[in-house]
């Protein structure tokens, strides 16, 4: 039975760089508990010699051919960044 | 060979050390877009609206990285993994725009393998290859450009890395660099990643730890991104220093990641990333497993050249070449490609069997050739001589029409001005004189102008045989043949 408890929750929303108010840490814990909880329903089901299934559709990776046929849009990329300079991508100091 | 060992104040410390060394495949598209990977372009040119992770955007396999990773992990007789899973690796970076890496974490497409490693002292040492998994490169930060801003181009990102995996085989800084020096060797022969350190396009993470000899595994650190064979053994050799010294003053060795200052010539702790180590990697629902069968694994075999080794050994078995000249052909293919057009060549202009000829044209090759391609700082396939031309140069000495000598005032000529031989042979009067009567003319010019010297060499100063063909030689600005003036000239000698 997983507990996720206020401290899980501040880190895991610190890896996800997501601003989590203190006082909602413990109400989020309580209900990511509920909802590992009912995924973990999944663990009553006998599983042995089955192959993890990686898609519900029976589909195979589509390969592409080693051709340049995309690129050459600098503005297109950049449109929505906050700020961009001489093409490159402007972001705040990202080392001291 | 010798066993390297850190001496500590308390006594000998061994390193263990482990490459996960980072390839840019060779390939015109990214492994999942197809925006250019070429070099040099101008800022976010080469960008997909994939590559900079823009929402709703999907990911699709480049066939050409998944052959180039299978005929890597060939290279390196390796097993190769019908089935394997793209993961995602999360992260937070300026350069990562998808904040996650799309790589293979479970279930890599090239299993275990073996490197050779050609030590200095000509012996051979085994490396285990632990596993190689495909994974996107992430752009490029640039922090010196402005006070307040870190500019990034995302040209690099989404380009195919082969990450390759050694087993913590290595024992000292040398066999570090020797395994790099014959990775990057093999990767070039077959064309997977061109092997370029300055560019970038092959990166060093080196694992380094220390122990006492006999005990168990020392706690390592990982030096990143270490861009030069010097490098790399320069940052082992202080790495293993630092490490003795914390574990002589009672200290704990603390597993981080650190960076090696080229200038400073020191490692030092990458601070604030520990917290980052957390990937949660997850099987990347946007991509299918990658599956194929034997035939593409036989397509991809039947696709490698010779292969350094088994090229060293054909050319010291077969062809008769000295060990050293073989292994300096060999640690280039450009260099193969010249040696084995020019003794085809030469071979069939002279009448002979390559392995006739082959050991005196690798000596003229590794030597004469390289010297001179070192000297103005050229690569073999920018030689103002090429092949045919050098294979010329070389017939012309193995019919007697020029001397070994005098070849190499053809070659010098040839060198500067890219002129055949036989022109420049045919122009300045450079051919052999193998005229008996001409010869025993000049030497009886010789003869009769230096009588002091007769008279020694008859008194039993025979060394000076060297004198008189010598004066021989200049006397015909050396076109004198050697052989026949040898002949000639000792019965003249003793009347």
């Amino acid at each position: 039975m997983s507990n996720i408890d206020k401290a899980t929750v501040a880190k895991i929303a610190r890896l996800a760089r997501i601003k989590i108010e203190d006082e909602k840490l413990e109400p989020l814990a309580g209900e990511l508990n509920n909802i590992l909880g009912w995924v973990e329903q999944l663990d009553e089901v006998n599983t042995d010699n089955i192959e993890p299934m990686s898609s519900v559709v029976d589909a195979k990776l589509r390969w592409r051919a080693d051709e340049v046929t995309d690129g050459d849009k600098q503005q297109s990329v950049l449109k929505n960044a906050p700020r961009g300079e001489y093409g490159f991508f402007a972001v705040p100091k990202v080392i001291e | 060979m010798g066993k390297y060992i850190v001496q500590g104040a308390t006594g000998d410390f061994e390193i263990v050390l482990g490459l996960e060394v980072h390839a840019q495949v060779i390939s015109n598209a990214k492994l999942f877009s197809g925006a250019a990977t070429e070099f040099g372009a101008e800022p976010n040119a080469q960008v997909s609206l994939v590559d900079a992770a823009m929402p709703g955007m999907l990911p699709t396999i480049n066939a050409e990285c998944i052959r180039q990773a299978v005929r890597t992990g060939l290279a390196l007789g390796a097993q190769i993994n019908k089935f394997s899973v793209f993961d995602r690796k999360n992260y937070f970076y300026a350069d990562l725009p998808q904040g996650y890496q799309i790589s293979q974490f479970k279930h890599p497409i090239v299993g275990e393998g073996t490197v050779t490693l050609d030590l200095a002292d000509g012996s051979t040492k085994e490396v285990g290859i632990e596993r190689i998994h495909l994974e996107q490169d992430a752009g490029k930060s640039m922090h010196d450009q402005h006070p307040q801003y870190t500019y990034v181009d995302l040209n690099r990102s989404g380009v195919a890395l082969m990450e390759i995996v050694s087993k913590p085989d290595m024992r000292s800084p040398e066999e570090a660099g020797a395994y790099l020096t014959k990775l990057r060797t093999i990767l070039r022969y077959i064309g997977s990643c061109d092997g370029n350190m300055e560019q970038g396009s092959m990166r060093a993470d080196v694992n380094v730890s220390v122990r006492r000899p006999g005990e168990p595994f020392g706690t390592r650190c990982e030096i990143k991104n270490v861009n030069s064979i010097r490098f790399v053994r320069q940052a082992i050799e202080y790495e293993a220093q630092r490490q003795v010294d914390i574990i002589e003053a009672g200290g704990k060795v603390d597993q981080e990641t650190r960076l090696f200052d080229p200038n400073k010539g020191e490692t030092r702790s990458m601070r604030s990333k520990e917290e980052a180590h957390d990937y949660r990697y997850f099987p990347d629902p946007d991509l299918l497993p990658v599956e194929f069968d034997d035939a593409f694994i036989e397509a991809a075999r039947a696709s490698l050249p010779e292969l350094p080794d088994h090229k060293k050994a054909r050319f010291v078995e077969e062809l008769g070449l000295p060990d050293y000249n073989a292994s300096v052909l060999v640690a280039e293919k450009e260099s193969c490609d010249y040696f084995e057009d020019l003794i085809a060549a030469l071979a069939k202009k002279v009448g002979k069997d390559v392995k006739d000829v082959a050991a005196k044209a690798s000596n003229w090759v590794t030597g004469d050739l390289f010297g001179a391609l070192n000297k103005a700082g050229k690569s073999v396939t920018e030689s103002p001589v090429s092949a045919a031309q050098g294979a010329d140069l070389l017939a012309l000495i193995e019919d007697g029409t020029i001397s070994g000598r005098i070849a190499k005032d053809v070659f010098e000529i040839m060198f500067e001005t890219g002129k055949d031989a036989d022109v420049i042979v045919e122009e300045k009067g450079l051919k052999q004189v193998s005229d008996t009567g001409e010869i025993e003319k000049i030497i009886d010019e010789v003869i009769a102008a230096n009588p002091g010297q007769l008279e020694q060499y008859r008194a039993g100063k025979d060394k000076l045989i060297g004198f008189f063909v010598g004066q021989v030689m200049k006397a015909t600005g050396g076109k004198a043949n050697p052989g026949l003036v040898n002949q000639l000239l000792k019965p003249k000698l003793d009347g």
